[in-house]
């Protein structure tokens, strides 16, 4: 079908330009889309907007296109694991943004489900509220007001996400923890472009367990995968 | 005074049989290790409840990981879902509990945990969210920071990470409740006095 491309400079080809805001999936570097963030180094697209949980760390992720300076803001929850990200952010050549983890999920979301707006506690009485509309909502005991915030829906020009499978319509199925942000950011793209470990044949993905749909998919490529880990940590056999 | 593992076994003692429960990093992560034979289920907001222990070496899985990065493993009730669910049933109420570190608390129940200014801030990660969804929000923190000076105060001084929100606080020189007008001595820590509880404490005692 044609959504498959051969290549990740392919499947991103006619989608980049300078200044674009750029959804991504992944929670530290599991589940990132590794071989579309090195596509998007290689066509050296500049002052790009990040919306990503994090910034990866200093040669993997979202870290190698700070190296080259490709970045010009971040919209993330945590970003402690990259030392270039930090020297950028305190020189000011970088703008950061941060959102509370969950309230970056929602965000993405609600883009992509039409919902330019919602209202949340996550952040009242904190920096985050400040500029903010305020509702209050009888939500609490016997109906007395809570106060909410009003956070906006992220509708990005593109989304970059990581998926197990693919099948040729573009129905994805994810692993473990990396599914996280991948969901959410393909859904709030204009266009959403993934990659996966495997493209299956039509037919061999269980439509009940399909985790998203390929209405939300456009371009998918097939790649090897380094898939690091951040933290190792085992125990010992009894 | 308690020990870390000591006031991971006491705050370990808040949990119930059927609760869902998110535990932060530090300190709290060590709570899963006294839970005993109660049926409790750990979610870790990267989008998993059903948390397991650390894998053996060499069954690591780049794909299964908790909210500090940590390789982890899934259990025979283990379930996976994207990051807007997750923090939907964090947001949602359904989360029974939530035990995590502070830098500081207040007498009105506010915390602050995640940023010093002038400092390195590296975000807030899921902190706020969980703090102003989840069903109770239970502290576990040393009561007085390096400088002996109490860290639960009549107001905080750091940026905030919620407002009105902490329900109880589990310290090495025991447990306090966030009542109106103040904190509550519930119990104090092995060879502890309650007036050095007291003593160390700057948010008022009612």
């Amino acid at each position: 079908m044609k959504k498959i491309y051969p290549s990740a400079a392919a499947a991103l080809d006619g989608l980049l330009h300078d200044g674009m805001f750029i959804a991504a999936g992944g929670f530290g570097l599991c589940g990132i889309p590794e071989l579309l963030l090195d596509a998007i180094k290689e066509a050296g697209t500049k002052d790009l907007t990040f919306a990503s949980n994090n910034a990866g760390v200093d040669d993997f992720g979202i870290g190698i296109l700070l190296q080259t300076r490709q970045v010009k803001k971040m919209i993330s929850s945590y970003v402690g694991e990259n030392a270039e990200f930090m020297r950028q952010y305190l020189s000011g050549e970088l703008e950061l943004e941060f959102n509370p983890q969950g309230t970056l999920a929602e965000r993405m979301r609600a883009g992509g489900c039409g919902i330019p707006g919602f209202y949340t506690k996550t952040g009242v009485g904190t920096v985050i509220a400040e500029g903010k509309e305020h509702k209050d909502f009888p939500t609490g005991k016997d109906g007395a007001p809570e106060t909410y915030i009003m956070e906006n829906g992220i509708f990005a020009d593109l989304a970059i996400v990581k998926a197990w499978k693919a099948d040729e319509s573009g129905n994805l199925v994810f692993r473990k923890t990396a599914r996280n942000f991948n969901p959410p950011a393909a859904m709030c793209g204009k266009t959403c472009v993934v990659e996966v470990e495997e493209i299956v044949p039509l037919g061999s993905l269980e439509p009940d367990n399909i985790h998203l749909p390929g209405i939300y998919v456009h371009r998918i490529i097939q790649g090897e995968h380094e898939k690091r880990i951040e933290q190792r940590t085992v125990r010992e056999k009894a | 005074m308690w020990d870390r593992n000591q006031m991971a076994e006491r705050a370990a003692q808040e949990l119930e049989d059927g609760m869902y429960v998110n535990l932060g990093i530090g300190i709290p992560t060590l709570v899963a290790n006294y839970v005993g034979d109660k049926d409790i289920t750990l979610q870790s907001e990267n989008g998993m409840l059903g948390m397991g222990p650390f894998p053996f070496e060499g069954e690591e899985d780049a794909d299964l990981i908790n909210a500090g990065k940590q390789t982890i493993t899934e259990l025979r009730r283990t379930s996976y879902f994207d990051s807007a669910t997750s923090f939907g049933m964090i947001r949602g109420g359904k989360i029974a509990a939530a035990i995590l570190g502070a830098m500081e608390v207040d007498e009105k129940g506010d915390l602050a945990n995640w940023m010093i200014p002038g400092k390195l801030v590296k975000g807030m990660g899921g902190a706020m969210d969980l703090v102003a969804g989840v069903g109770r929000v239970i502290v576990v923190m040393d009561h007085t920071n390096k400088h002996g000076d109490s860290k639960l105060l009549k107001a905080c001084t750091l940026p905030l990470t919620g407002q009105g929100v902490v329900d109880r606080i589990i310290t090495n020189l025991g447990v306090l409740d966030v009542v109106p007008g103040g904190l509550k001595i519930v119990e104090t820590a092995d060879g502890v006095t309650e007036e050095g509880l007291r003593a160390a404490t700057e948010a008022t005692i009612v």
